[in-house]
């Protein structure tokens, strides 16, 4: 806080009133409080996709790209079944964000599992590729997603918009209006904690996390589980996708999604929420909280970049702040058993 | 039509001058991976590089070879400062240097402290008023083949040529290359020696973050010479393979770099001959390729691990020595 404090002083803010319209516009103000969920909504979902990778140390930082591939996928999948009913095609756009960000996760899951690649750069090089295929989409071909109907829309590419069956129903508690992705995330954060305490596959996928060599010594098939988490991450992924264009967008939108950067906001959100689903869940909520108001504050005065500065400032200090917490002062081991403790 | 305007040599010639900050930026890596310390945040860091040399060129006045030269230093130095944060991080806090590289990207890349500064400065939609041109060296760049490629490039690809030849001298020929090298494999084994494992990690990451500024202002001032928010779009990543593929060698960086370079501009000279495939599937080609190359790399030598620093991404605690 008082660092951020210092840059918004450099930038020619009173920081105490900014805080003070900052917080106002986050939660206090009539309707501010569900438009934070709407911009918590994909942090959420995209800081799932990053916590349930990074709790095995599998650093998946493809959520951006996983996100752009669910989104045509569950357009899609509301563009085919245009004349179902609401419930079949919400089912549908579910399935397509699901499977579309799965498959892109595969893709490095793969390589990790079977040739050992650094997943870090892979799902970093896809995620390039997968926005290029959205520009493709829409701007470079004339693809099922694009909206060829009308004169206007053929001379300013853009995408088909969805069936109103399409629109994902939300649910109003008077207090606030929760969108159905925000329910969805909540429901994946509490299935992913189950996942990691619970079952015999969050069990291997800890002890892989912890030593390889112990997972493999244990009879882990270590291939095996990679592939699945990286499939279970970019699911997650593309759910988010699909919540933007069910919840939001109801059009496949490559500049928007491309601007938006949610799935390496999902990275900051994980790593605050320190892996832990609900964690996440709160996390997302506040920094969805920071980053409303500051699309309500950011007027002439209050420029873009200032968003990715302080959510690489809160990381920064967090990251800090852990050597801190965790400070011991421990005595060394003895001589003969320090080559068993470092292992 | 001369040899020399053969696609082959313009090929040659153009992958050089695209491949350039892509050896910049990846020596820079290498040095900071050497002492142990790796650093994510190469994206970030070269956008800060090329907004503050793009702006200093946009302020500054005097003979273009000056203001070039001191934006170009400029933008190391804001990159130096940014990575800065990192040494902090890392060898100090001992912190997750995975997170904290991603942190200081997000920190300072496309949607960030470089976008802020591009903003405040409305640095956006202006041609350079200086920027780096090719050269004819000693006069030489009709000679058929050879001119347009060695003799007929901007300086700093010259200065990469001396960079990977002093890195080598450095790391190979020198006792604190050698000192450095042994922080990088065995943090304790330098300490007792009497090395300052600390002092050796801080220096290297901040040459690499001066490296990756100087990386970035060719994006900014030769390559695309104005002001685009995220404009090196990858290549800081792209880097960071590079490295693993040149097995942390400074001189295979060079034939790495060049081969990116070569997958960028193909998409311009195979466009500009008019083959008719969408410009999106060659924009997606150096990525493509750079999984595709990692994946013979990390299948063939993924048993030794050939080349990496053995304490690379581990902090060092002396305590527990």
């Amino acid at each position: 806080m008082a660092a951020t404090a210092v840059v918004l002083l450099a930038a020619g803010k009173d920081p105490i009133a900014t805080y003070a319209r900052l917080f106002d516009r986050a939660f206090i103000e009539p309707g501010s409080l569900s438009n934070t969920m709407i911009t918590a909504t994909p942090l959420l979902l995209t800081g799932l996709a990053a916590a349930a990778a990074f709790r095995m140390r599998l650093w998946n930082i493809g959520a951006e790209g996983q996100l752009y591939l669910g989104a045509v996928g569950a357009s899609g999948a509301g563009l085919l079944l245009r004349d179902q009913s609401g419930a079949v095609i919400i089912a549908g756009m579910i399935a397509g964000g699901l499977l579309f960000g799965a498959g892109w996760a595969v893709i490095p899951g793969l390589l990790k599992a079977y040739f050992n690649t650094n997943e870090i750069i892979t799902t970093l090089m896809l995620n390039y590729v997968a926005g290029l295929f959205l520009t493709y989409l829409i701007f470079g071909s004339r693809s099922f997603w694009r909206d060829l109907s009308t004169f206007s829309a053929r001379a300013f590419p853009q995408g088909k918009p969805l069936p109103a069956a399409a629109m994902w129903p939300s649910f109003d508690l008077n207090l606030v209006v929760l969108p159905f992705g925000f329910v969805l995330g909540v429901l994946a954060a509490g299935l992913l904690w189950w996942l990691y305490r619970s079952t015999i596959f969050g069990l291997q996928a800890r002890i892989l996390g912890d030593s390889q060599s112990a997972a493999r010594y244990a009879g882990v098939k270590t291939r095996r589980v990679v592939v699945t988490m990286m499939a279970l991450s970019g699911a997650l992924a593309g759910l988010g996708g699909a919540s933007e264009i069910g919840d939001f967008r109801h059009v496949l939108d490559p500049r928007g999604l491309q601007q938006a950067g949610l799935g390496y906001a999902g990275i900051v959100v994980a790593a605050l929420g320190r892996y832990n689903p609900f964690a996440v869940v709160l996390v997302a909520f506040l920094l969805g909280g920071l980053a409303n108001a500051g699309y309500s504050l950011q007027g002439p005065g209050f420029p873009a970049g200032l968003v990715g500065v302080l959510q690489g400032m809160i990381l920064f200090f967090a990251l800090g702040g852990e050597l801190l917490i965790h400070y011991r002062i421990s005595l060394p081991l003895p001589f003969g058993e320090r080559g068993l403790s470092r292992q | 039509m001369t040899v020399n305007d053969s696609i082959v040599v313009v090929l040659i010639a153009s992958s050089i001058f695209y491949g350039t900050p892509l050896v910049f930026a990846a020596v820079g890596e290498l040095l900071a991976e050497r002492s142990g310390v790796l650093n994510l945040g190469v994206e970030g860091m070269m956008l800060i590089g090329a907004v503050t040399a793009f702006w200093s060129v946009q302020h500054l006045g005097g003979p273009t070879w000056l203001v070039l030269l001191l934006a170009t230093m400029i933008g190391g130095a804001a990159a130096l400062a940014t990575s800065l944060i990192h040494a902090v991080l890392a060898v100090s806090l001992r912190a997750n240097q995975i997170v904290s590289g991603l942190a200081l990207t997000i920190f300072a890349g496309g949607a960030g402290l470089s976008s802020y500064i591009g903003n405040v400065g409305s640095l956006g939609g202006q041609p350079a008023k200086h920027e780096f041109t090719a050269i004819n060296l000693f006069g030489l760049s009709g000679v058929p083949v050879l001119g347009p490629i060695v003799f007929h490039q901007n300086a700093l690809v010259y200065a990469s040529w001396a960079l990977v030849i002093l890195a080598l001298a450095y790391l190979y020929r020198t006792r604190t290359g050698l000192h450095l090298r042994a922080v990088g494999e065995s943090p304790q084994t330098a300490d007792v020696m009497g090395v300052n494992v600390a002092r050796y990690r801080y220096a290297h990451t901040l040459a690499g973050g001066l490296l990756a500024g100087v990386a970035g202002a060719y994006y900014s001032l030769a390559i695309t010479p104005n002001w685009i928010d995220g404009m090196t779009s990858g290549a800081g990543w792209i880097a960071i393979a590079l490295v693993i593929f040149a097995f942390w060698r400074p001189e295979l960086t060079l034939a790495g770099a060049y081969l990116f370079g070569l997958f960028s501009s193909l998409g311009f000279v195979l466009q500009a001959h008019q083959v008719p495939l969408p410009p999106e599937l060659f924009g997606s080609l150096p990525y493509v390729m750079t999984v595709a190359v990692l994946v013979i790399v990390s299948t063939g030598w993924a048993k030794q691990r050939l080349g990496a620093p053995a304490s690379l991404g581990v902090p060092y605690i002396r305590e527990e020595r």
